[in-house]
């Protein structure tokens, strides 16, 4: 596809503890399309924050990118220094935190944030900015947008706040959106409501999308494609009909049954027997063979990540085929 | 139904009140005109929960389904109205070898166990102190009931910040258990937990209920959840219940215009590329709420009378109730 906007090749992430290093993110690779938005999702600890902290350049030391490109128009982002990310991250490459108020100053107006952050790339003043800040207030919805302005972060309620959030991630017309959770903590006609908007905003803008969440409903009413991560690897990825309707990986399979299904009611849900391993003592093989059914001996090594079916791959020795039951 | 209902509340108000700081009620003196705040947190609330039921009850933030949790455990006192347990007010009943009542399970497995007390003391302090088991009697006690949330009894040594989230959403529900309670108050009681874990815990819920008889308030705004563990349901708007109706039929075909697009924006496995985005608008303030019906100005089919007169939840066919005029 040529509409590739950022490619990520064996990005790896390690933290180092007094235990060892520990592996957040092992050997992933994903491509972010115009106008397309990619469900990256995972459990806590699986790896998908700190795949999107990575794009970003946002890795708190001691943590480091210890291998992998980060390839943005040409370009690999992991060469850059601070003055030359200055210039991209929040313009070309923008992301938007489950807690607004992470993006927010609680001490300034909105109006001050916005400007500054509309200054911080463009040679504005301070009328034009604002006047800027003010349309993107309106495009995600946000009523009386020159009211909200002059308001501090305290006096919106959260689901403003993450609107506030989201118009200045989409200030500079981003090429690419990284999206950690936004909606998690919102009620659900808030999180209809912002879905609604930020779909609409990147399809019509070309805006590459990365929605990282725990949630797979989420990620099937929004994403054109899924990758699941599991103790700090990509382990399925494909589009989104694919991995819901048909998945390859058990764990995936697993937490598609997880969730309770209208018709099913009062059954026991499939449950994932355990639960995912300490980075420090993740097994030599596959990661998630002690907890799946179908692991056998040859599950011992590392499984590849390979093409199953076109357009959906898969890091499993016995992926789940079609096979009727 | 036949028999008198385990839980019942009756016409129940609780209002919280902000009082005038010192600095109003000096201005108040020149004529400010600064009131009390008053938080109608549960507005004339009045429902039943039937021995061995679970009863769900959803809602968005600060529509009052945890104040109402609250109330059933006896952890609040209704402003006014009633609340009866087993025919009792809670406040006078005095917990004895038997059990008590109602216990609740909170949403934050972190926050709610006291990090300074081992597993052991978690869960055997309460039916220690309340005579329900002797102290030669409590390690059995404990072991047996870890073991039936699923944890082994060899942890009972151990701090809370040992365990991993589900396995303490667990002794959360093991000290709960370790009263013999009748009825469990669970408050959010999954949504903290990653989605394997919740099938974990939403399977260990309806193990125990086969098993101990117990009756559920299952409050949550988890819809997919509610639906799958509840026989019925209570949609709660601003404080009122808005719509009661047997879980399976709220779910397919709600009534009350609010449950239609609470219902309507729930993402699901099934629903690909959705219209998001039926509700405009947010949840208006408890401070200040509309008048009518509180959900008129969201409503897309609100007319005069919703905005002027509040409707009463009426019934619209057997075993289902909405307040709606519309309905």
């Amino acid at each position: 596809m040529n509409d590739v906007v950022l490619s990520v090749r064996d990005l790896t992430t390690g933290f180092p503890t007094p235990a060892g290093e520990i592996r957040a993110v092992d050997g992933v690779s994903l491509d972010v399309v115009r106008g397309r938005v990619l469900g990256l999702v995972g459990e806590s600890g699986s790896g998908k924050s700190v795949t999107g902290f990575s794009i970003m350049g946002l890795v708190d030391p001691p943590g480091r990118i210890t291998g992998g490109r980060i390839l943005f128009e040409g370009q690999d982002l992991r060469g850059l220094d601070e003055r030359a990310w200055r210039a991209i991250r929040g313009a070309r490459i923008a992301m938007v935190f489950q807690d607004p108020m992470m993006t927010l100053n609680p001490v300034f107006r909105i109006g001050t944030q916005m400007i500054e952050a509309v200054k911080a790339h463009t040679r504005a003043d301070t009328r034009t900015a604002r006047a800027r800040a003010r349309d993107a207030l309106g495009r995600v919805g946000i009523p009386a947008p020159d009211e909200r302005l002059d308001a501090y972060p305290h006096q919106l309620s959260g689901g403003m706040r993450q609107r506030v959030a989201i118009a200045i991630a989409l200030l500079h017309g981003p090429q690419v959106l990284i999206a950690d959770e936004p909606t998690t903590a919102l009620d659900v006609t808030i999180q209809g409501q912002i879905l609604a908007e930020v779909q609409t905003l990147c399809r019509e803008s070309g805006t590459g999308l990365v929605w990282i969440t725990h949630d797979l409903a989420v990620v099937a009413g929004l994403a054109d494609e899924v990758a699941v991560m599991y103790a700090g690897r990509i382990v399925e990825q494909g589009r989104v009909d694919d991995v819901l309707d048909r998945p390859l990986h058990p764990y995936t399979r697993g937490l598609i049954d997880s969730v309770p299904q209208p018709g099913a009611r009062k059954r026991r849900l499939a449950q994932i027997p355990g639960r995912m391993p300490s980075p420090l003592e993740l097994p030599p093989g596959c990661a998630f063979a002690p907890r799946c059914d179908r692991a056998d001996a040859a599950c011992a090594r590392p499984p590849a990540f390979s093409q199953v079916r076109a357009e959906h791959s898969a890091r499993c020795v016995h992926p789940l085929d079609d096979v009727p039951a | 139904m036949n028999a008198a209902p385990i839980v019942e509340l009756r016409g129940v108000s609780k209002r919280f009140v902000r009082r005038a700081d010192l600095a109003a009620r000096l201005l108040n003196l020149v004529g400010a005109g600064h009131r009390d705040e008053i938080v109608h947190a549960v507005d004339d609330v009045s429902f039943t929960i039937a021995r061995g039921e679970v009863l769900g009850l959803v809602g968005e933030s600060g529509c009052g389904k945890s104040t109402v949790g609250r109330l059933v455990a006896d952890l609040l006192r209704p402003s006014a109205g009633a609340v009866r347990i087993k025919g009792e007010d809670p406040s006078r009943a005095r917990p004895g070898p038997e059990g008590l009542a109602v216990q609740m399970i909170f949403q934050d497995p972190f926050s709610s166990l006291n990090p300074r007390k081992r597993v052991r003391d978690l869960v055997g302090e309460a039916p220690l102190a309340h005579g329900m088991v002797r102290r030669d009697g409590l390690a059995d006690h404990v072991a047996a009931t870890l073991a039936r949330c699923g944890l082994d009894p060899a942890y009972a040594g151990r701090f809370p910040h040992q365990f991993s989230g589900g396995q303490r959403q667990r002794i959360g529900i093991a000290r709960a258990l370790a009263v013999k309670p009748e009825i469990l108050v669970c408050d959010e009681a999954i949504s903290a937990l990653d989605v394997s874990i919740q099938a974990q815990i939403v399977n260990l819920f309806m193990d125990l209920r086969d098993e101990l008889g117990l009756t559920y308030l299952f409050i949550s705004h988890d819809l997919g959840v509610v639906e799958h563990v509840s026989d019925r349901v209570l949609v709660m708007y601003l404080g009122r219940i808005v719509e009661s109706a047997p879980a399976e039929e709220l779910f397919a075909a709600p009534q009350h215009p609010y449950t239609r697009a609470l219902l309507g924006e729930v993402p699901r496995l099934h629903r690909r590329k959705l219209a998001f985005a039926q509700v405009k608008g947010e949840i208006p303030s408890p401070l200040d709420p509309p008048s009518g019906c509180h959900f008129h100005p969201r409503c897309p089919h609100a007319v005069a009378r919703c905005a002027a007169e509040r409707p009463v939840l009426k019934q619209i066919a057997p075993g289902r109730l909405a307040a709606c005029h519309l309905v």
